[in-house]
């Protein structure tokens, strides 16, 4: 660790593998309850479980981005963070604000959350992913504005590097995009139009910009590559991302009371989404090929390396499988729907931030420039205990999702919704045992921050 | 031997990065020349019909422009290549303001079309004109940007007989601009 302030950062990473957790156990209990419905009901009902599974999925994902932000600006623009302790504070605002907010989806009916929170003031409340009381909104936008003021004062004083450039741009869009979470017309068209803007505009727009530039400083960190090369590679990857992107919002405007060009436009510029993924693999092997250095922290090459992969399959290809209009027509909301989004999440965000941490974790703790071997070891275990059960957790989806809408879509004699759940319940119990293998991993990886802290990585 | 390796080392000219994204644009433009293909063959008199609409004197006289410009680049690339910074920025000026002229004539066309009521919904050919003619617009102006960045760092002695990269990256963007529309033309001004 170059800069003091980057320490900042430790404290965003612990919460979101904190939350990480809880996200996972929400997800095992979940993942029961497609089969075993009533399980903890009333505690905790299969809607809440859902909303807090996919919330904490998001925080904490906000908690890496920002650590990586935190941790990245000060190295790349070489001067001290222009105000770590304004860091510190928000953290504090931001891991209240989301604990209160899960204590409230857990503790009270969501409609009594709703009036508590005064939504009828600011209605915003009650679409998916967005349930957040306004209070909370409003507490994310504050959060998120004191980051940025924090980094681009950092940035204005010190270098600016094409990474720091797209890290800006990307979190800038981040918190841009999410003000039309406060926007909530009667006319349920133009409500999801733009409930598309944050959704869709975060994971396949500027969280890319966020992902490429968290792989590009991994990478100039460890294969020692041209930072020009890196750079140029950035620049390429995140304009496919922008122009496929952008206009790709269009795929999910097909069935939603939008003029019917949008199947044409959502189709043709969706369709080339897996092509700026499938760059960033060429990207990422590429620069390893060439690397100039062996770096000992092969734990974070390993996540690195896996990032891109698992990005391409499960945005990339499984994204491509239903994106396109007349397909999507049969698919549209099945559990192909939920086989993307759970490798996607996982290829793309999950592990970009589970790099960074690799990373940058063991620097944190004042470790040489790796975690030591058997910490490696176990930690390397976890990503392959946690990649293979989420490509069966996928596959498993897949399977449910393809038997789905063969019953329920296509046969002949249609089934009603309920009994096509009944029919594919094998599939979801295959994913529920996925789910806790995956669970495991996650365990291992938390105990690798625990071995081997006494031995000195070579 | 020296002379053999240094064309091979010129192979693809410009920077390589530009080349990935040609590529990628001519996908995307390809896609849409396929779907306009497959949409054409599920209605064709709706398409014929539409088609006649369309002012194909505006397309010829805008086909010209833009292979005449991209002409002019060539002359840019080999002004430079004989290190003739100024000439260089000139055909760069002149190809701009051929390309000013593609734009006056598309914005007239697009306007004319509005004036009639035509839009996006109005049927899927025009769906397919409109769409794919601004697509193509836009990267005319995006090309436009590209030359007019690269004739200023010219016109200041950026570029010199042996360092020209920068010209023939953008000299291979703007052909790019170029045949994208020689293919757009016929396939939806003229070809019944």
């Amino acid at each position: 660790m170059q800069y003091q302030s980057q320490s900042v950062a430790k404290p965003y990473f612990i919460a979101a593998i904190g939350l990480f957790i809880g996200q996972i156990i929400f997800g095992a209990i979940l993942g029961l309850q497609y089969v075993m419905g009533d399980f903890l009901f009333p505690e905790i009902p299969f809607n809440v479980a859902r909303m807090v599974h996919t919330n904490l999925l998001i925080v904490w994902l906000l908690f890496g981005f920002m650590g990586a932000a935190y941790y990245m600006v000060p190295e790349e623009t070489e001067t001290e963070l222009y105000s770590p302790r304004l860091a510190m504070i928000l953290f504090w605002v931001f891991l209240v604000a989301g604990a209160l907010t899960i204590i409230g989806y857990l503790s009270v009916p969501y409609a009594t959350l709703a009036s508590l929170t005064g939504n009828d003031l600011l209605p915003t409340m009650g679409r998916e992913f967005l349930e957040q009381p306004t209070i909370t909104k409003i507490g994310i936008v504050i959060v998120a504005l004191g980051m940025l003021f924090n980094i681009t004062m950092t940035a204005l004083k010190g270098r600016k590097t094409a990474i720091i450039m797209v890290l800006l741009l990307g979190l800038w869009g981040l918190a841009i995009f999410f003000l039309f979470s406060f926007y909530n017309p009667e006319n349920l068209v133009l409500d999801k139009i733009f409930w598309w803007w944050v959704v869709h505009l975060w994971v396949e727009g500027v969280w890319e910009l966020i992902l490429g530039s968290i792989l590009a400083f991994i990478l100039i960190k460890l294969t020692g590559v041209d930072r020009e090369i890196i750079e140029k590679w950035l620049y390429v990857i995140i304009a496919m991302s922008l122009i496929s992107g952008i206009i790709g919002t269009g795929h999910h405007y097909f069935w939603i009371g939008t003029p019917e060009y949008w199947q044409w436009w959502g189709s043709i510029f969706s369709a080339i989404e897996p092509i700026p993924f499938f760059m960033m693999v060429i990207f990422a092997f590429n620069m390893v090929n060439k690397r100039k250095r062996e770096h000992p922290n092969k734990a974070a090459m390993l996540w690195a390396m896996g990032t891109p992969v698992m990005a391409f399959l499960g945005a990339g290809v499984w994204g491509f499988m239903h994106t396109l209009a007349p397909v999507n027509y049969y698919t549209h909301g099945t559990q192909i729907t939920a086989a993307h989004g759970h490798m996607a999440f996982y290829g793309a965000y999950v592990m970009v931030v589970l790099a960074i941490i690799s990373y940058a974790m063991p620097l944190m703790r004042g470790r040489a420039a790796a975690n030591s071997k058997s910490s490696q070891v176990v930690e390397m275990w976890s990503f392959w205990l946690m990649t293979v059960s989420m490509v069966f957790i996928t596959l498993f989806l897949t399977g449910a999702g393809i038997l789905q809408v063969w019953l329920q879509r296509i046969n002949d004699n249609p089934m009603g919704f309920m009994e096509v759940q009944d029919k594919i319940s094998i599939f979801y119990w295959m994913r529920e045992v996925a789910g806790l293998i995956f669970l495991a991993g996650l365990i291992l990886y938390v105990i690798s921050f625990f071995v081997g802290g006494k031995e000195e990585a070579k | 031997m020296n002379q053999v390796y240094t064309e091979i080392r010129q192979y693809p000219p410009g920077d390589f990065a530009i080349w990935i994204f040609i590529y990628a644009e001519l996908l995307v433009f390809g896609i849409f020349f396929l779907s306009y293909a497959f949409a054409r063959s599920q209605n064709v008199e709706l398409f014929n019909e539409s088609q006649l609409t369309l002012s194909r004197i505006s397309g010829a006289i805008n086909t010209l422009i833009l292979i005449t410009s991209s002409y002019f680049v060539v002359r840019a690339v080999t002004a430079i290549q004989e290190n003739k910074s100024l000439l260089c920025a000139r055909w760069l000026l002149a190809a701009v303001v051929l390309a000013s002229t593609f734009i006056g004539i598309k914005i007239y066309e697009f306007i004319d079309k509005y004036s009639e009521g035509i839009s996006l919904s109005t049927n899927t050919f025009y769906m397919f004109y409109l769409s794919m003619t601004f697509f193509h617009f836009l990267h005319v102006i995006m090309g436009m940007v590209i030359l007019i960045a690269v004739m200023l760092k010219a016109k200041q002695g950026g570029y010199s007989g042996e360092e020209y990269t920068g010209v023939e990256t953008a000299g291979s963007y703007w052909h790019m601009v170029d045949l994208v529309w020689i293919i757009l033309f016929p396939l939806v001004y003229v070809m019944r």
